[in-house]
């Protein structure tokens, strides 16, 4: 199914869909208070800019020392070409540990791989540890967001899978309870599992440790109580020194949830005594994208969520709509290229009003290769584009029209055009909804004042 | 070829420009560290408190069983340690002595040393870092200027207790680690 089919489907449920775009826009604006308070937030974003350039331009050599000084440290490096040699690697350990139940933190990567099925088809128990994951993997769905998995769910979802799945009262909605109760759940899993796994923000090249950030702790208390830590990481989060470290927490958490940094930032260097700590280096296409001039910027991307919190058409459309491990817009570039036929409506699912790069803290240019996708596509799949232009294209927001408008103008339609030009029939997002509230200023004062 | 090989061959098959890497500038801060630290920890849904509230609060009997990693309080220590932290699941409070902490975000540096087992102030359920005013720096440079390249097997920024929102945003404490976190300044 396509972007738009899915959106559609989304939107049905008015009140959830508001509500899911009213919370993302909350979590934007917390974005965009915590970054005013860094005076040399720009600053920060062009340092992190440059140093992720500098990666893809020697990405090679920063993996090579990497592995060097990780095997120095006591870590087993292995590499893996794509999703199913990595699948193989994990569960060879899994097998040589003899361990047929694991708990695992939050890992995009492993999503993307579809580590669980496989494991679970070869006989592994896996629990998700981050909450948000495991609400997501009791109902039997993916994460719809990359920082904020269960945000597709109300907590009356919650509590009635919770009532099923762990026995806690029915009907009782309550956070602090549900929270409680997948405390005392997780904690029982957390003791008995002798294998855990976590993703990696980042790994550096300079000393060979990897770090890994959370809030709830759920990643250090699955591996400190392990025999065997197994850390995925795309090849592509390589930095090249410890000190840069500084630069991209800084700008992490401040980006993706308006918290000046993670509660718990995990530096791995060595294992403890009588454990043993194991990371995979995966391709999967980074490679492929590597090689595609236009393209191999999005492989700076730190995962911070914010182009999905800031995207009018994630906000309204859902994670699930994008139908891709990574949704929103940084997925719209990245999965493209793992897979043109069955992701080619994605670069469509965007307005190309700018605000995902404006806000992307490692510089992206989001918005433009959004573009330079379409007509990729449109070279590709010359049928393909004609029926999906025949549903998007038409509305104010098609492409050349809103790119050759672009900058600052599309910006500020976004929130204040009328309904009647953004959210024309053809226009499947804004199909069931009405805009937000307008603003109480006139269109050429909030333009003044919004500008860049 | 090995897959290694292939990804690294891969790579090389790319012609790229080379990008030279930034120098990190130094960020100048204003203002009090210290006041700026206890603001940060705060908003983390931590607790700065005295060394006398430290004290009245263990006199107050509420912590069952107590493990102090540091000297100044290992009297209070009720609970034997050993290899496994697994022993450590029903603890109610550690205590243990934090490096330096930043100012701007309120993140307090820990090694191995300083925790003993890695799963300690994950597991307890409260947690106490006393840490010297003196160790105080304004942001993240400084703080990785700080530890340099000093080798710990696992280091740590920890910047407050165990917490979530992945219920309809509602923040809630204590989601798998630390339920508190209260930070002795002294
Ligand atoms: S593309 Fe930029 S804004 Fe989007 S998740 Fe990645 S780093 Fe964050």
């Amino acid at each position: 199914m396509s972007h738009p089919i899915q959106a559609a489907e989304f939107l049905q449920d008015q009140a959830k869909s508001k509500w899911h775009d009213e919370t993302l826009w909350f979590v934007r604006d917390k974005r965009d208070k915590i970054s005013k308070s860094v005076p040399e937030w720009e600053n920060l974003r062009d340092l992190a800019s440059q140093i992720k350039d500098n990666v893809l331009a020697n990405l090679g050599v920063y993996l090579e020392e990497f592995e060097k000084n990780a095997k120095a440290n006591n870590i087993h490096v292995h590499w893996a070409k794509d999703a199913e040699e990595h699948n193989e690697i994990v569960l060879g350990i899994l097998k040589e540990k003899r361990c047929n139940a694991i708990v695992k933190s939050k890992s995009i990567l492993t999503e993307e791989c579809h580590l669980n099925p496989y494991l679970e088809k070869n006989g592994i128990e896996v629990v998700d540890t981050d909450l948000g994951e495991r609400i997501v993997q009791f109902l039997n769905q993916a994460p719809s967001h990359i920082v904020l998995p269960a945000i597709h769910l109300k907590k009356r979802d919650i509590s009635e899978i919770f009532h099923e799945k762990l026995h806690t009262e029915k009907g009782n909605e309550d956070p602090d309870y549900l929270t409680q109760a997948a405390r005392i759940h997780l904690r029982e899993k957390f003791l008995s599992a002798k294998v855990a796994i976590t993703g990696v923000n980042f790994g550096v090249a300079e000393t060979g440790e990897f770090v890994v950030c959370t809030n709830e702790g759920n990643a250090d208390m699955g591996v400190h109580l392990a025999d065997v830590h197994i850390a995925c990481m795309g090849i592509e989060k390589i930095i090249p020194k410890r000190a840069h470290l500084g630069v991209f927490l800084r700008l992490l958490a401040r980006s993706a949830t308006g918290q000046s940094v993670t509660n718990y930032n995990s530096h791995f260097r060595s294992p403890s005594p009588g454990k043993e700590i194991h990371i995979v280096l995966v391709d999967n296409g980074r490679t492929a994208q590597l090689a595609r001039p236009k393209f191999k910027n999005s492989l700076k991307c730190i995962r911070c969520g914010a182009c999905m919190n800031t995207c009018p058409i994630y906000r309204r459309s859902g994670g699930f709509s994008y139908e891709s491990t990574v949704p929103g817009p940084i997925g719209s570039i990245l999965s493209p290229g793992i897979d043109l036929q069955k992701h080619s409506s994605l670069p469509f699912a965007s307005t190309l009003c700018g605000s995902c790069t404006d806000v992307c803290p490692v510089k992206i240019n989001i918005h433009e290769q959004l573009y330079e996708w379409r007509q990729e596509i449109t070279k590709a799949l010359p049928d393909r584009t004609k029926s999906l232009a025949m549903k998007i294209a038409n509305g104010v927001f098609a492409v050349p029209f809103a790119y050759n408008l672009s900058g600052n103008m599309m910006r500020g339609a976004l929130k204040i055009l009328p309904d009647s030009i953004t959210y024309s029939g053809l226009n499947t997002w804004g199909k069931q909804r009405d805009l937000p509230e307008l603003p109480k200023e006139s269109f050429k004062d909030w333009y003044k004042k919004n500008r860049k | 070829m090995s897959c290694r090989d292939l990804i690294l061959s891969k790579i090389k098959a790319v012609p790229l420009e080379p990008k030279a890497l930034p120098i990190i500038p130094e960020f100048e801060f204003e203002g009090d560290l210290k006041a700026r630290f206890t603001a940060s920890i705060q908003a983390n849904k931590g607790e700065v408190i005295s060394k006398e509230e430290l004290l009245s609060l263990l006199d107050s009997g509420v912590f069952e069983k107590v493990y102090s990693h540091i000297e100044d309080f290992s009297s209070l220590t009720n609970i034997k340690i050993t290899e496994d932290a697994h022993h450590l699941d029903n603890l109610n409070l550690a205590i243990i002595r934090g490096q330096f902490g930043v100012a701007e975000n309120g993140a307090i540096w820990l090694e191995d040393q300083d925790m003993g087992l890695r799963a300690l102030p994950f597991i307890t359920e409260h947690l106490v870092i006393v840490l010297d005013s003196a160790h105080l720096v304004a942001n993240m440079h400084q703080a990785y200027g700080r530890i340099g390249l000093k080798e710990s097997g696992f280091g740590l920024f920890l910047a407050g207790p165990s917490k979530t929102a992945d219920i309809e945003q509602s923040l809630v404490i204590g989601a798998h680690g630390a339920k508190s976190l209260r930070v002795v300044l002294v």
